[in-house]
């Protein structure tokens, strides 16, 4: 169990034991060790994603001695199921009982957004490298929750979507899954597309957790596009492409994915299928950039497996975590001067090989990577850049005061340009 | 928007093939046994990882196949044995310790399978498509409509033609006088047991290779072998034939036509069938 | 070969001063524990023993049910929910007054759970179970789909307690007094010629019909009253938790509430504070050491049926009465 021998390896011991109902905790002092509470989903649909997220940020606590900021780091692991309710409950016990410095973690959307309210109510620091919803870094923005190494849904699919339309398509039907994240995936993709003269013909929400896409399959199938973009997280992207190649859809009509789609954790468990898909991301295990292929190869050594975006992002936020306590010289606990640190950090020794700074509204601005998925010298598949689009940030080209005029993206609000 | 052509009928009918190896089992079990079983989900998640693993390590899709039936049906034969068998007669008791170990056996297989999301590969000549017409459509779910159909037919066949499917039935009908004719009955149970856990296992395995298998898979599955049993009637192979197709035809009518109302199109018929016609369309009564 | 309960003999004897006496002070007890509790607990665990008391709420509903009336419900955890999306949809999404917002979460809840009784009048036993079942799911189903009013996935998230209970030791014990108030009224009910009825229903559904009950009406107005009682557990829930999602009124929820009654006792109340207080405080444990709750929960289920089914009030019982011969 990877969080036990983690727990041993830091000896937390004696003071988890006591569990429950015990003796309230002492304040830990300065020179105590600095807890973070870590969330994920180890249980549920996207458990694998999880178990990723905590295996990332315990790789870059290991290569780090453990340490930061000359004190000693712990780091608290708690399932929160893929469940905002179990989220919150984690999330408050970890503040509450286990009395953690800051939390970190969790990866559906809806989760995030619940220990987002929680902590806006205490200032507790909360800090998301994969929680992508738009708004909690433009128009519901709080101050103790910031995106270490992350990103917003619909900063990645925009280069996708003028990529796109370099390429000649000029029709085009999503399939999403219909939730927070998706809608302001495709809404990032269809706004872009349809502003450069493109037309979106149609859009596909099933609901998470879809086992048969052949309705929709049938429907996309009949219709009369260029192209096909999907936005599928975790099981719901490994059966869309299985069942696109199934029904012959593969190789007649090009698909583009969002970054999750074609993420490691779902491509690899994957056959042909998933070759030749393209997508777009800030992160590719199969760049030839120098940094990054340190990371693969550390992580693959210790894990037996290529690092997906979840691994990436998780270890990436730790090592920013690292930067700004090393910045306060390890004093977590004034929280105002840690989280001024956070935001003035300049991430340049990531696996992306590039510097990575905060724009004014706490979102990171990325070189992004239109990405294709490809086999590699062992037979296995990744993600390899094909061509990059420079410092783009949660805006695009847009001017933030103006485009946080527009509602933000929904089922019904997609930002299409009616031409 | 697409209405129901070919291409939609085919989807639901492949669908309902699925549906019915899987709820047979479990018809056979509520039918004659009165065990509600809701481990039969977590039989199928297990089934179909097993079926994977031996399907991966062997490179043969038939033994992985057979392998799940034999595993699961063990382990029906464990679950039966081993703990039914305490709460025997105490029909809610036992519906319960059901649902217990299916929450144990899910956990069991996030542990032991982890999180992943796996597909059962499939022999080289079921991959691709088939063309007829304007569509393409693929060789394996033509295939899981023809085995539904051949697992239709061999049940049918062990109902009605052999002296074990005949105990079931009257079994079925009666068990207590069954016992006094002098059958050993526990026996016919657990064979019955065995039956219908190891279809959980073949459905696992043959849903696996085209609806995957992950950690929630257990509960869809089960729900909506519980959905085709009570629309269809307990204990009656012909209910579950019908109640596979009404529920796969509605379930992919539904997602096309009105994705809104998804569980409602699965849980309506459902939860009326159960208020004023508890024993479904073709169930017999207790 | 159909029994309509878990247990048949963990049930309250009709009354009779004894055991009128040793209700009263076996309620006195449970009161005067938790109203000592806090002094001994930090500020999380006061909180952690809010949500016992508000599931032993929800676990006493289930258990009217299904230890008065022999009626085994897997849809309750849905009833509790629903009160507590429309106690938070009143108050944040609508800007109403908390107060009555509680009171209209606890009407839908009731309004809710008599629609659901219209279903399951007629049924009894596995059937009941499986229909209270479906009925949650479509309530579930509802809360996932109806993104506009529920929020869909993403749930929606309350505006915090109102300024007088604000203070979790102050709304712990305001918890404490509604929840000891309620399990007086329930205690009242089922001891009434009304719950008698009830268990008469249960013990043998055809005999008293012949004796002239209507058995239907009875099952509506006996799971109506459940379903009151679940309504105010899951407003109480609005109020701690200042958050719901569609997980609030999931199958597991319903499968939490029958075990927490199971545990403790089915047909007794006070069984359903010990299944509270165990199953809640022993998955704050057990998630201390490993990820492994579900398969804690699903052993106690299995272990709780082969060997208690009984509960541990009835246990206790049987342990008494052995030792009195």
């Amino acid at each position: 169990m990877q969080r036990r021998d983690f727990l041993k390896k830091t000896g937390l011991g004696v003071s988890a034991a006591a569990a429950a109902f015990s003796v309230p905790r002492l304040a830990l002092g300065q020179s105590g060790p600095i807890r973070i509470g870590l969330m994920a989903p180890l249980s549920g649909v996207v458990a694998a994603g999880g178990r990723e997220i905590v295996e990332g940020f315990n790789l870059y606590w290991e290569q780090n001695g453990n340490s930061a900021g000359g004190r000693k780091v712990e780091v608290l692991v708690e399932d929160d199921a893929g469940n905002p309710d179990t989220a919150l409950q984690k999330a408050r016990r970890l503040v509450e009982q286990e009395k953690v410095n800051f939390l970190f973690g969790n990866l559906l959307a809806n989760t995030g957004l619940a220990v987002a309210s929680y902590v806006k109510g205490n200032g507790v620091p909360y800090f998301i490298p994969v929680i992508a919803a738009d708004d909690l870094t433009q128009r519901d923005r709080v101050p103790n929750v910031i995106r270490v190494a992350g990103y917003t849904a619909s900063q990645m699919p925009r280069p996708l979507a003028d990529w796109a339309l370099k390429q000649g398509y000029r029709r085009i039907a999503t399939i999403s899954q219909d939730y927070t994240f998706g809608h302001e995936q495709c809404g990032g993709f269809a706004q872009v597309f349809s502003e450069g003269g493109g037309t979106i013909v149609n859009q596909f929400w099933n609901p998470l957790n879809t086992a048969d896409f052949s309705p929709y399959l049938g429907q996309l199938a009949s219709a009369k596009i260029d192209a096909v973009f999907a936005m599928e997280l975790g099981a719901d992207a490994n059966r869309f492409m299985q069942q696109y190649a199934n029904f012959g859809l593969k190789g007649q009509l090009p698909l583009l994915g969002a970054q999750n789609f074609t993420d490691q954790s779902v491509i690899r468990t994957m056959g042909p299928e998933c070759e030749d898909i393209v997508s777009s991301a800030h992160f590719a295990e199969g760049s030839d950039n120098p940094a990054t292929r340190k990371f693969v190869e550390a992580y693959s050594k210790k894990y037996g497996k290529m690092p997906s975006l979840y691994g990436f992002s998780h270890y990436s936020g730790a090592m920013w975590i690292h930067h700004a306590i090393d910045a306060v010289k390890g004093d977590v606990e004034s929280r105002d001067a840690f989280l001024d640190a956070v935001r003035k950090v300049v991430l340049t020794d990531s696996p992306l090989g590039r510097p990575v700074r905060l724009d004014e509204y706490g979102n990171p601005i990325y070189d992004i990577f239109i990405r294709k998925v490809v086999k590699n010298a062992e037979g296995k598949y990744w993600n390899v850049p094909i061509e990059t689009y420079e410092s783009v940030s949660q805006f695009w080209t847009y001017d933030p005061a103006e485009y946080l005029k527009q509602p933000p993206y929904s089922r019904t609000f997609q930002g299409i340009r009616k031409s | 928007m697409a209405g129901l052509n070919l291409f939609q009928l085919l989807n639901g009918l492949t669908l309902a093939a699925l549906l019915f190896i899987v709820a047979s089992g479990f018809t056979l079990i509520f039918g004659l046994l009165r065990i509600v079983n809701l481990a039969h989900g977590a039989l199928y998640l297990f089934g179909g990882y097993i079926g994977y693993t031996i399907a991966m390590t062997t490179g043969n899709f038939v033994l992985g196949l057979l392998g799940s039936m034999a595993a699961v049906a063990v382990m029906g034969v464990a679950l039966d044995e081993g703990l039914l068998r305490f709460v025997r007669g105490f029909e809610l008791r036992q519906v319960l310790l059901t649902l217990g170990v299916a929450f144990v056996l899910n956990d069991l297989a996030l542990v032991i399978w982890g999180g992943d999301t796996f597909t059962v590969p499939v022999p080289e000549f079921l991959r691709g498509a088939l063309r007829f017409g304007s569509i393409f459509y693929p060789k394996y779910r033509l295939f899981v409509l023809v085995l539904g159909i051949v697992v239709f037919i061999a049940l049918w066949l062990l109902l009605h033609r052999t002296r074990l499917g005949a105990l079931i039935r009257a079994g079925v009908d009666d068990a207590e006088m069954v016992e006094a004719m002098g059958v050993n009955i526990r026996r016919v149970f657990l064979v019955t047991f065995m039956l219908g856990s190891a279809l959980a296992g073949l459905g696992g395995t043959i849903g696996g290779a085209f609806l995957t298998l992950y950690p929630t898979a257990d509960a869809e599955i089960l729900v909506f072998s519980l959905a085709v049993v009570i629309i269809g009637g307990y204990g009656s192979l012909v209910g579950a034939a019908v109640g596979s197709l009404l529920v796969g035809l509605l379930n992919t009518v539904g997602q096309v036509m009105f994705p809104e109302l998804a569980y409602f199109v699965i849980f309506g018929p459902m939860a009326a069938i159960l208020a004023f016609r508890p024993l479904g369309l073709f169930g017999k009564a207790a | 070969m159909t029994a309509t309960t878990t247990t048949g003999a963990a049930a309250a004897s009709p009354a009779g001063g004894a055991s009128q006496r040793s209700a009263l002070a076996w309620g006195a007890g449970i009161a005067a524990f938790f109203a000592v509790l806090p002094v001994v607990l930090s500020s999380y665990q006061v909180s952690v023993a809010t949500e016992v008391l508000i599931f032993a709420l929800l676990a006493m509903s289930i258990d009217v049910l299904a230890g008065y009336a022999g009626r085994t419900s897997l849809g309750h955890g849905a009833l509790f929910g629903a009160s507590t999306y429309v106690v938070l949809y009143w108050t944040a999404v609508l800007g109403g007054s908390p107060w009555a917002g509680l009171a209209i979460g606890i009407v839908a809840a009731t309004v809710l759970s008599a629609v659901f009784a219209l279903f399951c009048t007629r049924v009894s036993g596995v059937y009941f179970l499986l229909l209270t079942l479906a009925l949650g799911m479509i309530v579930w189903g509802v809360c996932l789909r109806w993104t506009s009013v529920t929020g869909g996935e993403n749930g929606i998230r309350g505006v915090g307690r109102p300024e007088a209970i604000a203070d979790p030791l102050v709304f712990y014990y305001t918890v404490l007094v509604v929840v000891m108030a309620l399990t007086w009224v329930l205690w009242r009910f089922v001891r009434s010629p009304f719950g008698l009825t009830l268990r008469g229903v249960r013990d043998s559904e055809s005999r008293m019909r012949s004796l002239g009950y209507n058995v239907q009406l009875h099952m509506f107005l006996a799971f109506t009253v459940s379903g009151f009682f679940a309504g105010v557990a899951g407003a109480l829930y609005a109020l701690f938790n200042n958050f719901v999602s569609p997980s609030t009124v999931q199958l597991s929820q319903s499968v939490e509430g029958l075990l927490m009654a199971i545990i403790g006792g089915v047909g007794t109340l006070a069984g359903s504070f010990i299944g509270a207080a165990a199953i809640i405080t022993l998955e704050n444990v057990v998630s201390e050491y490993t990820a492994r709750w579900p398969m804690v929960l699903g052993l106690m289920f299995v272990l709780a049926m082969i060997f208690a089914p009984e509960g541990v009030i009835g246990a206790v019982r049987r342990l008494f009465a052995r030792s009195k011969t």
